[in-house]
C-alpha cells in the first residue's frame, strides 16, 4: 500500500497545457515581474490553470506551471496546497464558499449553511449528485458589513438569510444568475435604507500649493 | 460628526463610477505633477506632519516608515512600494470599498508614495477572493497608464513609476507584510524572520515599504489639503479621518468614514442605527477586528475609537472593524469561532502558533459546551501566553488576545457553563444508575 | 567584531555571527531543533529563545545577528518559561512511542524533554495523525513524530541540490512530503536521517536493529569512493550495523553518501571466509591456509620474476600494497600496476594524480572546469562542496565530457579532448573565464584518462592548467578526481610498473601472449578477467566477485571495516581506517597474509608489526608520515605529448550505487538501483 499523497480520489489528467489565450495571459503576467523573478507569477498562473480546468487544479497543471516558471515541482505543490483557493479536487459548476467566521455567524450564517444543506441535500464539503453545486465553509471573505455572505465562483452574494439563500440556489439551478451583491438591494456597504452620509457627493476640493521650486537640473527625484 | 466636505472617500458607497473621468471629477489626479514636483522630502514631511498612522492594524507612523527607505541606491537595487490589499481580518471590509469604488485614490497614492520613498515600481497585493475588486483596480491602473498618469514620465513629472496588480490565493497570513512578500515572490506565505526588515531587504531582497490600501489612498488628499487639515481630526497622535466597519448586531451594519477618536457609542448610534434592541442590549464589542480583545459594555459606553484610547483599555484600534454583539450572543462560541479562524490561518511555520492555535480551539470548543474543568480556564490562558510573544509574526498574538479578552471580561460565563455541564452530567449519571 | 554580554560575560564574535553563536562562545548552550550550522536559518522551532535587554519579547537567538552592546540573558524565568512552552507544544502532538522508536537514545527531543519537559501532559485532546511517506529504500518515515523543523527540506534543496522535499499544506496540517510519492534522487539522501532531530526520518535498512547504547563505535574512513569520508562504524557482536559520518571540515564536513552509509550489508554477503584452491576438476575447493600458501609459494617459486605480475584493486589498503610491492620486488617482478581501469596517470609525478587544491580548496574556487567526470556520481561529497560554492558565489562551471544534472548550473563546452585543446590554446571563450579568475580549478576525471590517449589528455590538461593560470604562485587548481579509494595510495607507494615493467594493458597482453604466467590480483575485480589467458591467478580479497571467480588460489582478506589500514584519498591525504570487527572465518588482514607468504618463499618481508609496515610506507612516500594532512606536491611535467582522438569522454561510473565488490553484494544498493531505474522508466513513460 502506498501512503496517501494529498491528491484527491478524482481522476488526475495525465496532461495539461495552457490554451493559446491563457498562454498569452500568462506571458503578460510573467512580464510584470523582474527578469529571473518569474516564480512570482505562480499564484496567478495556477489560478489561470484552475480556471481552464473547470475550477480545480490537477497535478498535471501544477507540473506544467512549474515547468513554465522554471520552478521545482515540489515548490509549486507547496504553494498549491498552502493557499485555500486552489481546489485539489473537482468542484461543482456553482462553487459555494460560505463564510461562517464570527461577523457572518453573528448575522446568521448558520441559517445560510442550513439552507444550503437542506436545499441541496448535501453537507458542507460535498458536491451535489448532479455535479452542479459544491458547498464549502470558508473563513472571513472581507465583506463583514454585508454579512452573511456566500462567494459563488467569483461573485459575492451578500446580506443573505435562509430564504434568500434558497432563492439563490433556485435561480442558479434554473440557469439564471441573480445580480451580484446585496440580495436585499442595499447600496453596497451603505446602511440598509440608503446612505446616512454622502447622500450627494460633495464638490471637489479646490486647493492651492506654494509654487513648486524648479527642479534642479539632472535631479529626477 | 464628520462633515461630507471633510470626507476623503467621497465615493465610498459607489454612487458614482470608479472610472478615471468620475475620479477626476471628484478631485483625484488634480495637478499631481505639482505635488511630485515638491519633491520626495516634502511629501514625506507632509505625511509625517499629518500624523497619519498605518491603517492596516499596527498603526505605525507612515511618514517615519517611509523615511527608513534608503535615500540612494548605490548598490543598484531598486526600491519597491508594496500595497497590502490582502484585507482578511474578520470584521474588516473597508479596503474593498476603496478598491472597487475609489481605485484611483489608491493608484494616485501609489505614485505619490513611490516618489516619497524613492520607489520606481509598486505592487498591489490583493486577496484572491476579491476577484471583482481586482478587476476594478486593474481597470484603474490601465486607465492611468493610458492617460500617462503612471508609467514613464508619470503625470509629465519626469518620474517613472510602474504599478502592478498581484492577486493572492486565499491566505489570511499574507496580510502580514513579510508573508505577503514571500507570497509575492511565488512561495508559501510564511512570515520572514526580522531583522532584516523590509526597508533594508524586502521584495526580491530590495528596500521595500509595505502599506495598507487606506493608508496609501489618503495620501493624495493629505498632500492637497495639507497636513494640518488631516491632523485636525482626532486626538493628538491619533490624527485623521478613518474608515470604520460596523458589523454584527447593529440595526444597520455599514462602512463609514469618520473622525478618529469618535466615541464608540456615537459611531454605532449615528451610523449603524444603534445596537439591535438598544444600547442596553449590548453584550460586548470587538473594536478593531478579530485580533483585538473584546470589550464589555461598561467600557464601550465611553471609550474613544483611537489607537491610544483602545490600548488603554487593553484592546486595540486594529483595523477599526467594530464587531458588535448583543445579549443574545453566545460570547464563548463567538470567540471560539475566531480561534478556529486562527487555527485555519496559521501558516504552520513556527511551533507555538502551529500547535497552540489548534490546542486553544479544541479547548474553546469544549468551553462552549462547558465540557471542561474549572482549572482549564487558567490552562487556556496560560497556553495563550505561551504563544503570545513567542512566534515569528503577530498571528500568534492575534490568536491569543481574543481568548485573553474573553477570560478577562467573561470568566464568570465560562465558569457558569462548566458548572452547568457538570450538573447535567451528574444528573444523567444519576439517571443512568 | 561585535562585543556583547551574555549572562554577564563579555564576548566578542565574528561579524555576521548570531546571538546563538555568541551564547555558545560565552559557554552557554542553547537548545535548538531547527537550527543547524550547515543549513539556512529557519527560526521556526522557537526553542532557542533568549532574552535581550530592552527587547519587548524574547528573541530567537539562532536568527538574530549579534550586535555591539547587546545584553543577552539565557537563564531568566522568561527564557525558561518560553522554552518549556515550546517543548510542551512540540510534545502535544508527538506520539509517546519512544520505546518503539529507532531514534530512542539519540533523540534531541527526548534529551531536551528531560531538561524542559513536564512530567505530565496538560493536553487533553486527541493527537494528530499524519500519514507516513514513502521516500524509497533508505529513509523510513514516521510522520506523527515530525516536529516540522524543516531541516530535511533545507538539506535537500540546499546541500543535496534536489528540490524534492517540501512542507505541503499549512498550519497544523503542514506535512513534510514529496507530495507525489517518489524515491529521493539524491546520492546524499540519508543525511536527512542524521539531521532529523526526532524519529520522523530514520534509517530503513537499520530499522529496529539495535539501540545506540548497544553499539561499539569505531572511528574509521570510508573506501567506497576516493573521497575518504570520515565515518563511524557502529558494530555489535561482530557485525557492522551502521555507518555514520564523522565531522571533518577538510573532507566530508558532516555528510556521507548513501553508498558509504548503506552498502555495508554487502559486507555480509559473498564473503571469502576461507582459502580456496582450484582442483584438478577445475573447481574451487576450500583449502587450509597452509595448503593455499604452499600452492602459491610453489607457483611463484617456479617461474622467473619477469613472468609474474600484480594488479591492485580499487579498495586495496596501503599496508597490503606495501607488502605486495616489496614481495614482487623480491621476486624480481617489475610488472605492478594499481591502475586497473587503465588510467594513464603518470606514476612519476604526484602533482599529476592528486586533487591538489584540496577538497576544502573548492570553497575558494571562482571558476571551475570539469573534464571527463560526473562528480555527482563519482564523489557526491565533492559535488556537494562544489554546489555549496556555486550557491554562495554562482561559481561558473564549464563541462567537457558527459553532461549530467550536477545539481548546479554548468556550461557545456564540448564532448572530448578537442575542446580541452581549444581551451588550452585560448580558442574557447571559457578560457577567459578561467584565466581571469583568482582561484580557477580544473577537475580531471578518470573518464578522461582511462583511455588509449589518456596520457596525451593528461598532458593537455596540464598545458591548459599552465596556460590558463590554474596553477600559479600560491594556488594549484589542478585536480584529478579518483573513484577508487586505493588508487592514490598505490601511486604514492609506487605500485606501478618498475623499469621494464608492464602496466595493466601490458600484463593482459602478456597473459594473452603467454609471456606472463602468474597474476596476483590484490582485490582487483574490475580488470577484464577474460583476458588473463592461461595465467595462474592468485586472488587476495574479501568478496567472491569477478576476480575470485577467475582465481586458481583464493587468499581471503579483510574488508575495510575489519582491519587497521591506511588509505590515501584523492587529495593525497593519508587517513587511517580502524578495525571495527574481525574478518569472517579464516580471513586475515591482508599485509599479514603477504608477510606469511614471504616466509614460505624464503623472502621474508622486513616487518613484523603494523608499526613496522607503516614505517616502511613512510620511507617510500612522505604522505604516510603526515597522517590526516595533505603534503603539497611540487608542480612537474607529466603526461605524454602526442595526438588525441575525438572520442567523447565518459564517466567511469554508470551506476552510482554499485561500483565495487561490496556495493555489488549489497541488497540495499540493489534496491536503490531498482528504485532509480523505476523512476527513470516512469519518467520516460510519462513523456512517451
Amino acid at each position: 500500500m502506498s501512503a496517501p499523497t494529498g491528491i484527491g480520489a478524482a481522476a488526475q489528467p495525465s496532461h495539461f497545457a495552457f490554451d493559446a489565450e491563457n498562454l498569452a495571459r500568462a506571458t503578460t503576467i510573467i512580464a510584470r515581474y523582474p527578469a529571473g523573478r518569474q516564480a512570482s507569477a505562480v499564484l496567478p498562473l495556477l489560478d489561470i490553470a484552475q480556471r481552464q480546468c473547470g475550477n480545480w487544479l490537477p497535478r498535471a497543471a501544477m507540473d506544467y506551471v512549474a515547468g513554465l516558471l522554471d520552478m521545482a515541482p515540489i515548490r509549486v505543490y507547496e504553494v498549491a496546497t498552502f493557499y485555500s483557493m486552489f481546489n485539489l479536487e473537482p468542484v461543482g459548476e456553482w462553487f459555494f464558499q460560505i463564510c461562517t467566521t464570527t461577523p457572518c455567524w453573528l448575522r446568521g450564517s448558520d441559517q445560510v449553511v442550513a439552507a444550503c444543506e437542506r436545499k441541496l441535500g448535501i453537507h458542507v464539503g460535498e458536491t451535489s449528485a448532479d455535479g452542479k453545486f459544491t458547498l464549502k465553509e470558508v473563513e472571513c471573505l472581507g465583506a463583514c458589513v454585508n454579512a452573511p455572505i456566500i462567494q459563488v465562483n467569483d461573485d459575492f452574494y451578500e446580506d443573505l438569510d435562509g430564504p434568500s439563500t434558497e432563492r439563490l440556489i433556485d435561480e442558479l439551478a434554473a440557469g439564471r444568475v441573480p445580480p451580484v451583491g446585496s440580495v436585499i438591494g442595499r447600496q453596497k456597504s451603505a446602511p440598509d435604507g440608503g446612505p446616512q452620509v454622502l447622500k450627494t457627493i460633495p464638490p471637489r476640493y479646490e486647493w492651492t500649493l506654494e509654487a513648486p521650486p524648479a527642479p534642479p537640473a539632472g535631479s529626477d527625484d | 460628526m464628520l462633515q461630507d466636505k471633510d470626507r476623503i472617500f467621497t465615493n465610498l458607497y459607489g454612487l458614482q463610477g470608479p472610472d478615471l473621468r468620475s475620479a477626476m471629477a471628484r478631485g483625484d489626479w488634480d495637478r499631481t505633477r505639482d505635488l511630485i514636483a515638491k519633491g520626495r522630502d516634502w511629501i514625506v514631511n507632509q505625511v509625517k506632519e499629518s500624523g497619519l498612522r498605518g491603517r492596516g492594524g499596527a498603526g505605525f507612523p507612515t511618514g517615519m516608515k517611509w523615511s527608513f527607505m534608503p535615500k540612494a541606491n548605490p548598490d543598484g537595487r531598486p526600491s519597491y512600494l508594496v500595497v497590502n490589499a490582502d484585507e482578511s481580518e474578520p470584521g474588516t471590509c473597508k479596503d474593498r470599498e476603496i478598491l472597487r469604488h475609489d481605485p484611483h485614490k489608491l493608484v494616485e497614492g501609489c505614485l505619490l508614495a513611490g516618489v516619497g520613498m524613492g520607489a520606481r515600481a509598486g505592487y498591489i497585493y490583493i486577496r484572491g477572493e476579491f476577484y471583482n475588486e481586482a478587476s476594478a483596480i486593474q481597470r484603474a491602473i490601465d486607465e492611468a497608464y493610458e492617460a500617462g498618469l503612471v508609467g514613464n514620465n508619470a503625470c509629465g513629472s519626469g518620474y517613472d513609476f510602474d504599478l502592478y496588480l498581484h492577486r493572492g490565493a486565499g491566505a489570511y497570513i499574507c496580510g502580514e507584510e513579510t508573508a505577503l512578500l514571500e507570497s509575492l515572490e511565488g512561495r508559501k506565505g510564511q512570515p520572514r524572520l526580522k531583522p532584516p526588515f523590509p526597508a533594508a531587504c524586502g521584495l526580491y531582497g530590495c528596500p521595500t515599504t509595505i502599506n495598507n490600501v487606506e493608508t496609501i489612498s489618503v495620501v493624495p488628499t493629505i498632500l492637497r489639503r495639507g497636513a494640518t487639515w488631516f491632523a485636525g481630526f482626532g486626538r493628538p497622535k491619533n490624527a485623521g479621518t478613518k474608515l470604520f466597519c460596523i458589523s454584527g448586531h447593529v440595526n444597520r451594519p455599514c462602512n463609514v468614514e469618520e473622525s478618529m477618536s469618535i466615541p464608540l457609542k456615537e459611531l454605532i448610534e449615528k451610523h449603524a442605527g444603534g445596537v439591535r434592541g438598544g444600547w442596553d442590549n449590548l453584550l460586548g464589542i470587538i473594536p478593531g477586528g478579530s485580533s483585538v480583545p473584546v470589550l464589555p459594555r461598561s467600557i464601550c459606553d465611553t471609550v474613544l475609537m483611537d489607537f491610544d484610547a483602545l490600548r488603554e483599555v487593553r484592546s486595540g484600534l486594529g483595523t477599526a472593524a467594530v464587531i458588535v454583539m448583543d445579549k443574545s450572543t453566545d460570547i464563548v462560541k463567538a470567540i471560539a469561532r475566531l480561534s478556529k479562524f486562527y487555527m485555519h490561518e496559521s501558516c504552520g511555520q513556527c511551533t507555538p502558533c502551529r500547535e497552540g492555535t489548534g490546542w486553544m480551539w479544541r479547548v474553546m470548543t469544549r468551553m462552549v459546551e462547558g465540557r471542561a474543568e474549572l482549572d482549564e480556564i487558567d490552562t487556556l490562558e496560560d497556553v495563550s501566553k505561551q504563544i503570545e510573544g513567542h512566534t515569528i509574526c503577530a498571528l500568534g498574538d492575534a490568536a491569543a488576545w481574543p481568548i485573553q479578552g474573553l477570560i478577562r471580561h467573561f470568566r464568570p460565563e465560562l465558569e457558569r457553563r462548566i458548572g452547568e455541564y457538570k450538573q447535567r452530567a451528574g444528573r444523567s449519571a444519576l439517571a443512568a444508575e | 567584531m561585535p562585543k556583547l554580554t551574555v549572562n554577564g560575560i563579555q564576548v566578542e564574535v565574528p561579524a555576521g555571527a548570531t546571538v546563538l553563536q555568541a551564547c555558545e562562545a560565552a559557554g552557554f548552550e542553547i537548545p535548538r531543533f531547527c537550527y543547524h550550522e550547515r543549513l539556512s536559518i529557519a527560526g521556526n522551532c522557537r526553542m532557542c529563545l533568549v532574552e535581550q535587554e530592552k527587547a519587548p519579547k524574547p528573541i530567537a537567538s539562532c536568527a538574530m545577528p549579534a550586535a555591539d552592546n547587546m545584553v543577552i540573558r539565557t537563564d531568566t524565568p522568561v527564557v525558561r518559561k518560553a522554552r518549556k512552552g515550546v517543548m510542551e507544544f512540540l510534545l502535544i502532538n508527538h506520539p509517546l512511542d519512544c520505546p518503539i522508536c529507532d531514534q530512542g537514545g539519540e533523540c534531541d527531543l527526548q534529551d531536551q524533554a528531560m531538561a524542559y519537559g513536564f512530567d505530565r501532559s496538560r493536553y487533553q485532546e486527541n493527537k494528530r495523525a499524519v500519514p507516513d511517506k514513502e521516500l524509497g529504500p533508505l529513509v523510513k518515515t514516521s510522520m506523527n513524530r515530525c516536529i516540522h523543523c524543516t531541516r530535511c527540506v533545507r538539506f535537500a534543496s540546499e546541500v543535496a541540490g534536489v528540490e524534492e522535499l517540501g512542507a505541503v499544506f499549512r498550519g497544523e496540517h503542514m506535512e513534510i512530503s514529496t507530495y507525489v510519492e517518489k524515491t529521493l534522487t539524491s546520492e546524499l539522501s540519508a543525511n536527512i536521517v542524521d539531521l532529523c532531530p526526532v524519529g520522523a526520518l530514520t534509517s530503513k535498512p537499520y530499522a529496529f536493529v539495535a539501540r545506540p547504547w548497544e553499539l561499539r563505535k569505531t572511528e574509521s574512513v570510508d573506501v567506497l569512493d576516493a573521497v575518504g569520508s570520515n565515518i563511524r562504524v557502529d558494530s555489535r557482536s561482530g557485525e557492522v550495523l551502521r555507518v555514520l559520518p564523522r565531522v571533518n571540515e577538510f573532507v566530508n564536513e558532516e555528510w556521507i553518501s548513501d553508498k558509504t552509509r548503506f552498502a555495508i550489508d554487502g559486507l555480509k554477503r559473498q564473503r571469502l571466509d576461507r582459502p580456496y584452491l582450484r582442483g584438478a576438476d577445475g573447481k574451487l575447493a576450500p583449502a587450509t591456509w597452509s595448503d593455499a600458501l604452499a600452492a602459491v609459494a610453489a607457483k611463484l617459486g617456479s617461474v622467473p620474476g619477469s613472468r609474474i605480475a600484480a594488479i591492485a584493486g580499487d579498495q586495496a589498503d596501503c599496508e597490503a600494497l606495501t607488502a605486495l610491492k616489496d614481495l614482487m620486488t623480491a621476486l624480481g617482478s617489475p610488472h605492478l600496476d594499481c591502475r586497473q581501469d587503465g588510467a594513464r596517470l603518470d606514476p612519476s609525478a604526484p602533482v599529476g594524480w592528486r586533487f591538489n587544491s584540496t577538497i576544502a580548496g573548492i570553497d575558494s574556487c571562482d571558476a571551475l572546469l570539469l573534464v571527463g567526470t560526473n562528480p555527482r556520481w563519482e564523489a557526491p561529497i565533492i559535488n556537494a562542496r562544489i554546489r555549496k560554492r556555486w550557491l554562495s558565489s554562482r561559481l561558473p562551471v564549464g563541462v567537457i565530457g558527459p553532461q549530467h544534472d550536477l545539481t548546479y548550473k554548468s556550461e557545456y563546452l564540448g564532448a572530448g579532448p578537442q575542446t580541452l585543446a581549444d581551451l588550452a590554446d585560448g580558442r574557447h571563450p571559457f578560457a577567459e573565464t578561467l584565466r581571469s579568475a583568482k582561484a580557477p580549478m580544473i577537475i580531471v576525471g578518470q573518464g578522461a584518462l582511462a583511455r588509449a590517449d589518456g596520457a596525451q589528455v593528461l598532458a593537455l590538461a596540464r598545458r591548459a592548467a599552465e596556460a590558463l593560470g590554474i596553477v600559479r604562485d600560491g594556488w594549484n587548481g589542478f585536480n584529478v578526481l579518483h573513484v577508487a579509494a586505493g588508487r592514490v595510495g598505490g601511486l604514492e607507494l609506487g605500485f606501478a610498473p618498475a623499469a621494464g615493467g608492464r602496466d595493466v594493458a601490458g600484463i593482459l597482453a602478456g597473459c594473452a601472449a603467454g609471456e606472463i604466467d602468474v597474476v596476483w590480483l590484490q582485490g582487483a575485480d574490475e580488470v577484464d578477467t577474460s583476458r588473463l589467458g592461461k595465467a595462474f591467478v592468485i586472488y587476495q580479497g574479501h568478496h567472491g566477485d569477478r576476480g575470485a571467480h577467475r582465481a586458481d588460489v583464493i587468499l581471503p582478506g579483510a574488508a575495510y571495516t575489519e582491519k587497521n589500514a591506511t588509505y590515501v584519498n584523492t587529495e593525497g591525504r593519508a587517513q587511517r581506517g580502524r578495525i571495527a570487527i574481525f574478518p569472517p572465518g579464516d580471513a586475515r588482514e591482508d599485509w599479514k597474509i603477504l608477510r606469511a607468504l614471504s616466509d614460505r618463499l624464503g623472502k621474508r618481508l622486513p616487518y613484523d608489526t603494523l608499526a613496522q609496515v607503516r614505517a616502511r610506507m613512510a620511507e617510500i612516500s612522505p604522505v604516510f608520515a603526515q597522517i590526516d594532512s595533505v603534503v603539497p606536491a611540487p608542480w612537474a611535467g607529466f603526461g605524454a605529448a602526442g595526438p588525441v582522438d575525438t572520442t567523447p569522454f565518459r564517466s567511469p561510473v554508470s551506476n552510482f550505487h554499485m561500483t565495487c565488490a561490496i556495493s555489488r553484494a549489497s541488497a540495499t544498493m540493489a534496491e536503490c538501483t531498482a528504485a532509480r531505474q523505476a523512476a527513470l522508466d516512469a519518467r520516460t513513460g510519462t513523456h512517451a
